[in-house]
């Protein structure tokens, strides 16, 4: 019997897979396909002050091995995911939640947060400075050091859950970031938002999405992000969340063996709803099949 | 309720130069409503690809898809006896749950499709059912006859007048005067917009978007309406006259 358990802050997951913000809503769409209690965890929607509709639509673009979204953070605000949605998910889901938090300023970033510490069902605070979809906040924070640092300690001064910073790919130096927010007092690192990208429909010679430009997705990123989780986690001493184009269970481990100690699945969600339930299905046989007992053991071993 | 499964497909025919009829054999349990949808993964096509449900019994989907693209075009390459995964009952579908007596049915091009079973099952409710539907020219026009052979008075508008009434389907409504006291409507966003201008009647309209999952999950078809945001794969595709925002 292989141990796939791990240990994220004090957390103690039956499993490392995570399904990814923005994939996963508040849980609700995904009850009616599987019982999600077999998954380590999930991080909802990210969330804000306001409740936001987002951008205009389209807002999703096909790609070649993956898609690109510019949603723009629609969620239905902190007061109505604190009276309704976490209610709700609690008369289902019997773990800790992961709530992901955005925002447009400092301060939102910080009420929000302290909004969400009185929450019991929330293990653990992803707080997203990387949404490429915004403007005047979002991605600007997680693409500056000492912006990143500033969110973290505000975050961090209210609330004593633990606190993960979500980090952005659109940057030269992802080891900077990582360690200014260390630094500054995370109590770990998720990485990587989406990648910016585009597409042109060539017929009509205009973007395919509304927004022109939105975060890039799916397995196409999982080099990348793997990349990234690597460098972070040699870097850094704070646990780091992998995430990008996750799509089997031999990508979880590849993502642990390169520093993950948890490991998001974000796009894989959205074209087969059973995607992280499948990837929790098929671990303990992959871990066989590579001869690893405590799925624990691999992290960073590379 | 949806699912996912394996779907057999029996046939897959051209109606017109690029519109096709697929049918497939599979779970049909979870489809509850006409105007519902099914999302379709296709091999190497990173998202599934929505295709409203024509029709359906116990056994069998029936499927009308125009070839717009790469993912279309594969899917009219594929033969009987091949394999499709889809999720199918997704959706807010059409609701004959209404005071309406006399049903009108609007469709334009590939937006006729899911007022077939629609058709079947007002006229299952007794209710007489009128149908225009509209395309751009008479070599467009499918599934005339098959409304006709369900039942239904069919009134058919293309845009260059080479079948029927020349014009578009507020042109029959206009020169006709159909008598009727409710309609349900699919098809292009200007011809909604049309539609919903020109009558005073209730009815119910379904809409496209592009979509990311096809069951609520990533956000990316969402609208607003007069009840708030919803999602044209979830609360949608089908919405209430009343709650529309242009």
């Amino acid at each position: 019997m292989v141990d796939t358990s791990v240990e994220l802050c004090g957390l103690r997951l039956d499993n490392p897979v995570v399904p990814a913000s923005g994939t996963f809503g508040y849980g609700n769409e995904f009850r009616e396909f599987y019982d999600i209690n077999v998954l380590g965890s999930f991080s909802f929607k990210g969330t804000t002050r306001e409740p936001r509709f987002g951008n205009p639509t389209p807002r999703i673009a096909e790609c070649e091995a993956g898609m690109i979204n510019a949603v723009g953070l629609q969620n239905p605000g902190i007061d109505a995911v604190i009276r309704e949605e976490l209610p709700r998910l609690k008369t289902f889901f019997r773990k800790p939640v992961i709530a992901n938090i955005s925002g447009f300023s400092v301060e939102e970033y910080a009420y929000c947060c302290e909004r969400i510490d009185k929450q019991e069902q929330v293990g653990l605070i992803e707080v997203n400075v990387s949404c490429p979809n915004v403007r005047h906040g979002g991605m600007s924070f997680g693409t500056c050091p000492d912006a990143a640092a500033e969110v973290t300690r505000a975050v961090k001064a209210v609330t004593t859950k633990p606190v993960f910073i979500k980090l952005s790919p659109n940057v030269t130096d992802i080891v900077s970031i990582a360690r200014a927010c260390e630094e500054a007092g995370a109590d770990g690192i998720c990485l990587i938002n989406t990648l910016l990208g585009m597409r042109i429909d060539v017929a009509r010679r205009r973007p395919v999405i509304a927004n022109t430009m939105g975060g890039f997705s799916g397995a196409a990123v999982f080099p990348v992000a793997l990349r990234m989780v690597y460098q972070v986690a040699k870097a850094c001493r704070i646990p780091v969340m992998g995430c990008g184009g996750v799509t089997t269970a031999r990508d979880v481990i590849e993502m642990m063996m390169a520093g993950a100690t948890a490991v998001q699945v974000g796009a894989a969600n959205l074209v087969n709803p059973y995607a992280s339930k499948e990837i929790v299905e098929a671990l303990p046989g992959e871990m066989e099949r590579l001869g690893i007992e405590k799925l624990s053991d691999i992290i960073g071993i590379v | 309720m949806y699912k996912k499964g394996l779907y057999r497909i029996l046939t897959n025919e051209p109606l017109t130069a690029t519109v096709w009829r697929m049918t497939l054999a599979g779970d049909t349990q979870w489809i509850a409503a006409p105007g519902q949808f099914v999302n379709i993964a296709l091999e190497g096509k990173y998202l599934r690809r929505p295709i409203s449900i024509c029709d359906f019994d116990e056994r069998s989907i029936t499927l009308i898809y125009k070839v717009v693209g790469g993912g279309t075009a594969q899917m009219s390459r594929m033969q009987a006896g091949e394999e499709l995964d889809l999720l199918t009952g997704l959706g807010n579908g059409f609701s004959t749950r209404n005071d309406a007596r006399r049903p009108l049915l609007v469709g334009g091009g590939v937006g006729v499709p899911p007022l077939y079973n629609l058709a079947k099952k007002l006229l299952a409710e007794g209710k007489p059912v009128q149908v225009v539907l509209g395309f751009n020219t008479a070599s467009e026009v499918f599934y005339e006859e098959e409304f006709r052979a369900l039942g239904c008075e069919v009134t058919v508008a293309t845009a260059d007048g080479s079948r029927g009434v020349e014009g578009f389907v507020t042109t029959v409504l206009a020169e006709q005067e159909p008598d009727f006291d409710y309609f349900y409507a699919c098809g292009p966003l200007p011809m909604l917009h049309a539609l919903y201008n020109a009558t005073e009647r209730d009815g119910q309209l379904s809409f496209e978007e592009r979509m990311g999952c096809g069951f609520g999950a990533c956000m990316g078809c969402s609208c607003k309406t007069k009840y708030g945001n919803k999602r044209i794969c979830k609360e949608g595709p089908v919405l209430e006259k009343g709650e529309i925002i242009w």
